[in-house]
This record gives C-alpha cells, sequence and structure tokens, in this order.
C-alpha cells in the first residue's frame, strides 16, 4: 500500500462526502423552489440572490435552538438514533463508479472508492440497515407517537425490501455480475439497463421512494396521524442529522438507479467525446452526466413528493405484498425466460 | 495483523453476545444480538467470504433482527408484566445450563484441531466460486432446503388463518 494510492483514496472519499453533504443540503433549498414552483409561489427569497442562502441560514438555526432530551427518553438510545440514520445514509456512496478511470499526469485514477465484487448487495444492505436510526429513535423518545411511527417504518421497510430485492435479481439476470464498476461499465453508450428492464426499474423506484421514507411513502413520519412521528421529540441538530439523512438517502437513492438502469456515466457518442476531449477531460464529463442524472431523479423525487398524496397504511401494504412481490417475481420469469430464448438462438 | 483482529472481534463478539444475555431491558438485548451479529460479518470478511458477509448482513441485520425489534416493540415487555422466577426455576437453569456448557466443551475438544486448516481453494467464499458450488455439487440439498423454507412459509400462514376462523 503506497501512499500515494492513501492519498488518493483519502481525497476521493473526502470529495464524495462533501459532494454529498452540500447536494443533500442544496437538496432542501431545491425542495422548497421546488414546491413552489409547482403550487404557483416563490418560495424562498430573502438570503442572498434567489435565496441561495437559505440552507446555511436553516443550518445556523438547527445548531443554535436548545437541546432538549425528554426525562423518560433512553438517553444513549435517542442520542445513537439520529447519529445512525446519519452514518447508514453516508456510506453508500462507498461503491458508486463515478467515472471511467481517469488519467492524472501519467497516473490511472479510479473514479470509484473500492470495487467489492458484491456492491451491489452491499448497496442493499446499507439501505436495509437505514430503518434502524428511526426506529432506536423512535423507540428511545418513549412516546406513543415515535413508537407507533418505528413500528410504522419497520414494516414498510421490510415490506418493500423483498420487492427491491426481487428487482435486483431480474438484474442480476441481465448484467451477470454483482460488482457496480462492471454493471455500470456493461452499460457503454446508450445499452442502459432501463431499455431491459423497463418493470424491474418501476418496481426497484418505486420501493425506492418506500425505503427512502418520501411522499407518497412518507407514513412514519406523517404529521396528520402521528404529529410527525419519530422526529415528535427531536430538537436541534438532532432532528436536522433526521432531516438532513433523508436527503442523503434520496441523493444515494437517485445515484444507485442512475447507476444501475440509467448507465451511470455512459452516455451516447461518448467514443467521439472520448477522443475529442483526452483521457483526463472525457471521464470528469461522463461523471458531469452522471451528476445531471442525478439531479434529474432528484427532481423528479420531488416532483412526486408534490402531486400524488399519502398512501393509507393498508393501501401502502396491498401495494407492496399483493402488488409489487408478484410482479416482480413474473418480471423474474419473463426476464429468464427470455434469456433463455436469446441464448438458444 | 489478521491474527490480532481476529482476536479482538472475536473478543467483541463475546462481549456482546453475553450482553444479550445480561441486558435486563430486551430491547437493549436485541440491539446487543445485532451487534454480536455484526462482528460476525467481520469474521466472514476476515475469511474472505465476502457473499456469505453481506449476506449476514442483510438477511440477519437488515431483516430478522428489525422482525424481532418490531415484535419486542409492540410487546412492550418491561419489568411490571415479567413472569416471576422462582428459586426452584433459577437452580435448574443454572444445572441445566452448565450440563449444556459442559457437553459443549466436551465435544469441541475431541475435535480440537492442532495445526490451523488450509482451504485448496483460498477464494471460495468468493460469489461465483459460491454459486457454483451451490448449483452443481450440492444442487440437490440446496434445492431441497429450500423446500423445507417454503413448507415452513406455508406452516406460518396456515397459522394466522386458523386463528382467524376462531376469532370469527
Amino acid at each position: 500500500m503506497e501512499i500515494d494510492f492513501v492519498i488518493e483514496k483519502f481525497i476521493l472519499v473526502t470529495a464524495i462526502f462533501a459532494i454529498s453533504l452540500l447536494i443533500a443540503m442544496y437538496s432542501t433549498y431545491a425542495e422548497r423552489k421546488v414546491a413552489a414552483f409547482l403550487q404557483d409561489r416563490l418560495g424562498p427569497d430573502r438570503a442572498g440572490p434567489f435565496g441561495i442562502l437559505q440552507p446555511l441560514a436553516d443550518g445556523v438555526k438547527m445548531f443554535m435552538k436548545e437541546e432538549i432530551i425528554p426525562a423518560n427518553a433512553n438517553k444513549w438510545l435517542f442520542m445513537i438514533g439520529p447519529g445512525l440514520a446519519m452514518l447508514c445514509a453516508c456510506i453508500g456512496t462507498a461503491v458508486i463508479p463515478w467515472g471511467q478511470d481517469m488519467m492524472v499526469g501519467d497516473r490511472l485514477v479510479k473514479l470509484q472508492v473500492t470495487d467489492i465484487n458484491v456492491g451491489l448487495l452491499y448497496i442493499f444492505g446499507v439501505i436495509s440497515l437505514g430503518v434502524y436510526g428511526v426506529m432506536i429513535g423512535g423507540w428511545a423518545s418513549n412516546n406513543k407517537y415515535s413508537l407507533l411511527s418505528s413500528i410504522r417504518a419497520a414494516s414498510q421497510n421490510i415490506s418493500y425490501e423483498i420487492a427491491m430485492g426481487l428487482s435486483i435479481i431480474a438484474l442480476l439476470l441481465v448484467t451477470n455480475s454483482l460488482s457496480l464498476r462492471e454493471i455500470v461499465a456493461q452499460q457503454h453508450g446508450w445499452h442502459w439497463n432501463v431499455l431491459y428492464q423497463p418493470l424491474g426499474f418501476i418496481i426497484f423506484m418505486v420501493c425506492a421512494f418506500a425505503e427512502t421514507n418520501r411522499a407518497p411513502f412518507d407514513l412514519p413520519e406523517c404529521e396528520a396521524e402521528l404529529n410527525g412521528g419519530y422526529t415528535i421529540e427531536y430538537s436541534s441538530m438532532k432532528l436536522g442529522f433526521y432531516l438532513f439523512a433523508e436527503y442523503i438517502n434520496m441523493f444515494v437513492s437517485s445515484t444507485v438507479m442512475a447507476a444501475l438502469y440509467f448507465g451511470g456515466y455512459n452516455y451516447p457518442g461518448m467514443d467521439y467525446m472520448a477522443t475529442l476531449l483526452g483521457p483526463t477531460w472525457a471521464p470528469l464529463f461522463g461523471t458531469a452526466i452522471f451528476f445531471l442524472k442525478i439531479f434529474a431523479f432528484i427532481f423528479f423525487f420531488m416532483w412526486v413528493r408534490w402531486t400524488i398524496p399519502r398512501f393509507r397504511y393498508d393501501q401502502l401494504m396491498n401495494l407492496g405484498w399483493k402488488g409489487l412481490i408478484p410482479l416482480a417475481i413474473a418480471n423474474i420469469i419473463i426476464t429468464g425466460i427470455v434469456i433463455a430464448i436469446v441464448n438458444k438462438f | 495483523m489478521g491474527t490480532s483482529v481476529f482476536y479482538f472481534v472475536a473478543t467483541l463478539s463475546v462481549f456482546f453476545a453475553l450482553m444479550v444475555v445480561f441486558a435486563k431491558n430486551p430491547i437493549h438485548s436485541v440491539l446487543y444480538l445485532i451487534l454480536t451479529f455484526f462482528t460476525f460479518t467481520v469474521h466472514y470478511v476476515l475469511l474472505n467470504a465476502q457473499f456469505l458477509a453481506v449476506v449476514n448482513f442483510i438477511v440477519y441485520m437488515g431483516a430478522i433482527m428489525v422482525l424481532f425489534l418490531f415484535v419486542l416493540m409492540l410487546l412492550n415487555l418491561n419489568k411490571e408484566n415479567e413472569p416471576n422466577k422462582s428459586a426452584l426455576l433459577r437452580i435448574v437453569g443454572v444445572i441445566a445450563g452448565g450440563c449444556l456448557v459442559v457437553t459443549l466443551i466436551g465435544s469441541l475438544k475431541s475435535v480440537a484441531i492442532t495445526s490451523p486448516l488450509v482451504l485448496k481453494n483460498p477464494s471460495l467464499g468468493l460469489v461465483e466460486n459460491l454459486g457454483k458450488e451451490l448449483f452443481g455439487k450440492f444442487m440437490l440439498p440446496f434445492e431441497l432446503s429450500s423446500l423445507l423454507l417454503l413448507s415452513a412459509m406455508v406452516g406460518a400462514v396456515l397459522l394466522t388463518k386458523k386463528e382467524e376462523k376462531t376469532n370469527g
């Protein structure tokens, strides 16, 4: 392990961490602006030009607020909850390939922190772990609303994990690999997986909405029934962590969807651009395209939030167990048959 | 370096496993159990069994323990509604546990290996090799175990159906 390898990875990790925090920060601003646009309002416009400093103002406000730990709460678990939510949100990006190998001087730099050969399952595991932050925090608050909310979060998470796993299996039949690096590299040019797995993509996306607790599946935190759910007893930056973790999760799931189904850093005509820009700038251009796709997904998340009303709890369970899971199984069978026929002829 | 990491993680596993038993609050027990499973995941990684590690991570930590936590949160067990344990029960428990420990130590001692086992193929735990083994050499037992799981699932569904009828 030579020293420049360590430095290279350190820079990459820091950059990814900073970028995900920055994107999550400006997602809060974007969410308000998108909401304002969809509802024909102006949105935040006081802090800085176009309200661009609004996230900073929000952050300062969160830090300055009084910190309250309820008397009957389980103190340690109450503090671990938001930390765990934040941790699980941040470690997901470690296996994402952000771009093709880049030449810096005469050194080949891999734009990926680590390429484990079960990368896809790693992301799946991190997503399934994310619910613990909500569960532990909700239980430790010692409040009936929070408890109900954490129970809802757990059952919702488990139900939609199954359909998500099944949709990933269909994807694996197409890609033949669990390594994210290979999956993205296979989608060279316009061979995006969404063309081969349209149904799988829709199932995966619906499940991603449910796993990130975003509208229309934000039942654990619905304000009308549960007064905000698991965040009810939280104040100051602990509340901020929960809210922030949700935006990071949104960023991570947008990234995963763009990488798995929409080609990641690949775009039509990338070979031409590679000869035009050279081995240093072409991969960076691909990364920029990747981020454009991610932003499109984040916008879609917000668009859906202000378009579709929240599901009722039984509707949520019906959709998960009776709708998505049979659909995902049918998708696997059809994919298998088609692959068998194609391989035969 | 590998050995020292192993001893460190193994100490943690034993410690967390003991905390599962000694924790007063059932929720704390489950949380310690989750940590125990996490240390097992690290053990699998140390053994170069990445697939098993990540499956252990997803299935045990991500799904089964969430269900455990879910059920315990619903039950809301605490000191007041804990069943009374008489002194006799405790003595019986200690004797039974002691017998189990003696049996386990005895059986483990007879299979103790003095020289370290070396795998012929150290990357056996990688997903490709594991899949080839499971769907080649061990095809029949693998498929049979899936039947076992299916029967368990059908049984669980049947149990809930029966309850519905008696409740009207």
